[in-house]
């Protein structure tokens, strides 16, 4: 199926004002010797046989299991106005804000974003955002170098292990030191992390609610810290500042979270959206887009790209960062989202996602041979400890059509019983009380 | 025009979403110490608000489906509604990430047919050998592309290495990525043709350089001739070959990198498999290489063994991880049905018109601006406005203002650096001849304009409610969130 609306003599006419008699002529600038060996690719399909071929292919994905799988990646609410918004194609198909004046649309809700992403994390200041949660970390830490001038960085055991892989790539290319402080169980190594803050720390990376699901004060850290010098750069999940510290009280220096759960699809890990806020200080070092308001040239209000002195496209090898795109139409999801939750929806449905995990434990608990494996409360997910291995545990509820959660020993030595379980706003007291009972058949 | 923002339209207590219902027992909440002080202030509106508000705002902005948006560099093709339709099947959209830690292959079969039929299809229209969708954006995919010379070169014992040479015409992304993996940057102008200067490239190769990049067709919209001496000259230094796909669109069937010698590429499947900009993002850099970086590749790959794909998650060399899982995977799964759906002839089909439709562009408009490089151009053509700018101070970007008013979106100005009053235009294929000639047609009376009253220019655009931002206030009176 091709998508061009040229007819034979439409091309016969173009050609002859280029004054080429052939398309192929259009290529002669090629060299024989730079062609195309081979171009082995099937002919094209109508769009009914695609779909239908794409419809089959989606069916090998299994999808249709009640979902208590989380680590970072959640199945919460997602209004249909969502999707309705964000598709219409005057956002969908357009391009990166370039003229001003023919993208005032994208631009506004671009800073309304940042003006919802400053409310939500307590921070001063945000950018237009970055892909992920992962890569927003890795950016936030080679920021933290650029700002103190320092080589080292600490990295708490309890940040997701999958951002915890990509700052490690990050930063070992640039030369730059890291340590990951382990965890002891699920709370972090305070005592060892005191005895490594010093003078060469640019920065200490941590996550609340951590990967075990943990929350954790890091006031006295973030203090510590300060009294070195040093950055307190924050990882945190969206939804549960509904109910948690922020990361404006806790004077944290870089807010990061991954934006999956503000009204975005799981989409199998991406496209996503991160989230990078922070004190206004640091404005000139943060990477990505920064929208401004301002005036036009008769003082009517307008929003612009700004402070682009820092981008690539202006300052090339000098830039803050190589980022060029932002994940625009997912941040303006995550936009969409919040504007329908508002100030009271989000405490409370920050507070049903911890209402019903703690149900959920607290009927879990009563399982004999069942153990809560954390010991510090959490929001909505936590760790359980079961006499299965959790691989067998994982597939047996598998199939009575329940994803159990993130199986821990996949990632962490001597997590071998072990699964990790989230519980959203979805999941109702019915189907909680199902996976209840399904834990205590197998068992 | 109304530009109240969504706080301003806030009344307390309204609601606009209805959750479920909370219908377990409660427990204790969490400790004070834990607990978030202040609610965060977010905006209260119902549904219909938010509906009107985001409507109202999708209406201020310009976009491929309403308008003509030739913008050089960034390929702005119509993006196929089947495409979504595919995407938003709930196999896809719902699928959690977390399988892949668990090991669950089974359950994500469909998925990971997506992507090895992605890497297939990419190998094939680029002669590579292996590719990953890791990447989450081109320049993500230029960064990756470093590392992996980085890593090649550190596995030889290359130490001597440090430079990357780079042709002055190139994207702002190449640079500065070279300076993130802790390279320093050669740059090489460009000749009087275009092309990266022959000569001083030649010069300036040595043991030293680690890798050349380059971008073909490159931003003039011109194709090199010298491209596989470049290349034989590189490899004789031990210097890896990147080549930035972005404009990949040009010579889909034609041209394939991998076949004249690159080692390593990015290609932004964004623009040439038309999934959608959304505004800037999101967009997927899948990384190729040939032989010689395989090994290094971000380590979650997949492989196939009696019909059943798995998870490839020890992979001993590789540089690691970059992104999480498989990348932007729901824009893989865009491209490939895309791809599928044109095909073969569809992909040479859409080179050729693109090319038709720059080289149309390029003649009509010759006689009335001035031509940089006046040659059979690919994708996109350069012109410059600097003979309307000595003559009559009228810039590009006085010429992109006049533009929009008349609801064409202007092409990219300014960029190449090395051209003077840029103005880049590119078409893409699935432009028709008359939005064409309709904008050669605006770009031939600009010039008119510029010729009779060039001081009127100063007062587009008049139609779009807001006319030339002030730029300057914008950083000096730093607004960059509302405060409410």
């Amino acid at each position: 199926m091709p998508y061009t609306a040229h007819t034979p003599s439409e091309v016969k006419e173009m050609l002859e004002v280029i004054g080429l008699q052939s398309e192929d002529e259009l290529f002669s600038p090629i060299p024989n010797e730079a062609k195309a060996k081979a171009f082995d690719i099937p002919d094209g399909l109508d769009e009914w046989s695609a779909f239908d071929s794409f419809k089959e292919l989606s069916k090998k994905n299994k999808v249709d299991k009640i979902c208590f799988m989380g680590g970072g990646y959640y199945d919460h609410i997602i209004p249909s106005a969502v999707d309705a918004l964000a598709g219409r194609s005057e956002f969908y198909t357009a391009y990166t804000p370039y003229q001003a004046e023919a993208s005032q649309g994208t631009l506004q809700a671009l800073y309304e974003y940042q003006s919802l992403a400053c409310e939500l994390s307590g921070m001063e200041i945000s950018n237009a955002s970055l892909y992920d949660g992962g890569t927003a970390l890795a950016e936030a830490a080679l920021m933290s170098v650029r700002i103190t001038r320092r080589n080292k960085i600490l990295i708490d055991g309890g940040v997701n292990p999958e951002y915890i892989k990509i700052i490690k790539t990050y930063l070992s290319f640039r030369d730059i030191e890291f340590e990951v402080i382990e965890n002891i169980k699920d709370s972090s190594d305070i005592e060892k992390l005191k005895s490594k803050i010093d003078e060469n720390i640019a920065s200490y990376i941590f996550q609340n609610p951590n990967f075990f699901g943990s929350v954790q004060d890091f006031s006295e850290i973030v203090d510590i810290l300060h009294s070195h010098k040093a950055l307190a750069v924050m990882s945190s999940y969206p939804i549960s500042l509904g109910i948690l510290q922020d990361g404006g009280s806790l004077d944290v220096d870089i807010f990061c979270a991954d934006g999956q759960s503000l009204g975005n699809y799981l989409n199998f890990g991406g496209p996503s959206f991160g989230m990078l806020a922070t004190k206004q200080k640091y404005i000139r070092d943060v990477p990505g887009r920064i929208i401004g308001k301002t005036l036009d040239k008769n003082n009517k209000e307008m929003f612009v790209l700004t402070m682009q002195a820092r981008e690539q496209h202006i300052r090339r090898h000098r830039a803050t960062s190589n980022i060029c795109t932002n994940q625009n139409l997912l941040a303006l999801r995550a936009t969409i989202f919040l504007s329908m939750l508002g100030k009271n929806g989000l405490v409370d449905m920050a507070n049903m996602n911890y209402q019903k995990s703690e149900y959920l434990k607290s009927e879990l608990s009563k399982i004999d041979g069942i153990d809560i494996y954390n010991d510090n409360p959490t929001f909505n997910e936590f760790i359980i400890s079961t006499p299965k291995l959790a691989t067998k545990l994982i597939d047996e509820l598998n199939k009575k059509d329940f994803l159990l959660g993130v199986n821990m020993s996949k990632i962490y030595d001597g997590f071998d019983n072990k699964v990790l379980i989230a519980t959203t706003e979805k999941r109702t007291k019915k189907e909680i009380d199902s996976l209840v009972n399904a834990i205590r058949e197998v068992l | 025009m109304n530009s109240k923002t969504i706080f301003e339209k806030s009344q307390e207590n309204r609601v606009g979403i209805k959750l479920p219902p909370l219908d377990v027992d409660t427990s204790p909440i969490l400790p004070e110490y834990l607990r978030r002080k202040a609610k965060a202030k977010l905006p209260e509106l119902s549904e219909f608000d938010v509906i009107r508000h985001f409507t109202n705002l999708s209406s201020k902005n310009f976009s491929i489906d309403k308008n003509f948006y030739p913008l050089g560099s960034c390929t702005m093709k119509y993006n196929p509604k089947i495409i979504e339709k595919i995407a938003s099947l709930e196999g896809f959209s719902s699928l959690h990430p977390h399988l892949i830690t668990n090991d669950e292959e089974d359950s994500v079969q469909g998925a990971l047919e997506v992507i090895d039929d992605l890497q297939n299809y990419l190998c094939e229209i680029t002669g590579m050998e292996a590719f990953t969708t890791t990447p989450q954006a081109g320049a993500h995919g230029e960064m990756l592309g470093m590392m992996l010379i980085d890593s090649y070169h550190k596995e030889k014992n290359n130490k001597q290495k440090k430079y990357v040479i780079i042709p002055d015409s190139s994207h702002g992304t190449n640079p500065a990525t070279v300076t993130m993996i802790g390279y320093k940057v050669i740059t090489i102008k460009s000749d009087e043709n275009g092309y990266m200067d022959f000569e001083e490239f030649k010069k300036k190769m040595n043991d030293e350089v680690a890798a050349v990049m380059l971008t073909v067709p490159n931003t003039l919209g011109i194709f090199n001739k010298k491209i596989k001496d470049l290349c034989d000259i590189a490899h004789e230094y031990d210097a890896l070959m990147y080549y930035d796909g972005a404009n990949m669109n040009a010579i889909l069937g034609v041209v394939r990198p991998g076949d004249i010698g690159f080692d390593v590429m990015h290609i932004n499947v964004h623009k040439t498999f038309a999934t959608p900009h959304g505004g800037g993002g999101p967009g997927s850099g899948p990384v190729g290489v040939n032989h010689k970086l395989k090994e290094f590749l971000p380590d979650l790959g997949i492989y196939k063994k009696d019909d059943k794909y798995f998870f490839n998650k020890n992979m001993e060399n590789s540089i690691g991880k970059i992104s999480p899982f498989f990348g932007n995977y729901g824009i893989s799964l865009r491209a490939i049905a895309y791809m599928k759906i044109l095909g073969k002839e569809g992909m040479q089909n859409a080179s050729k018109k693109a090319v038709l439709n720059a080289n149309y562009i390029l003649a009509r408009l010759k006689p009335y601006f001035d031509v940089p490089y006046d040659m059979i151009c690919m994708h996109e053509c350069v012109l410059s406005a600097k003979s309307l700018k000595k003559k009559y101070e009228v810039s590009a970007m006085d010429i992109a203002k006049y533009l929009i008013d008349f609801n064409l979106h202007a092409p990219t100005v300014y960029f190449p650096l090395t051209v003077p009053e840029a103005i880049m235009i590119e078409p893409t294929e699935t432009e028709n001849k008359q939005s064409i000639d309709e904008f050669c047609d605006k770009m031939i009376e600009a010039v008119k304009l510029a010729e009779t009253n060039p001081k009127e220019f100063l007062n587009y655009p008049k139609t779009l409610g807001v006319c030339r931002p002030d730029d300057t206030r914008a950083i000096k009176e730093l607004d960059v969130r509302s405060i409410h």
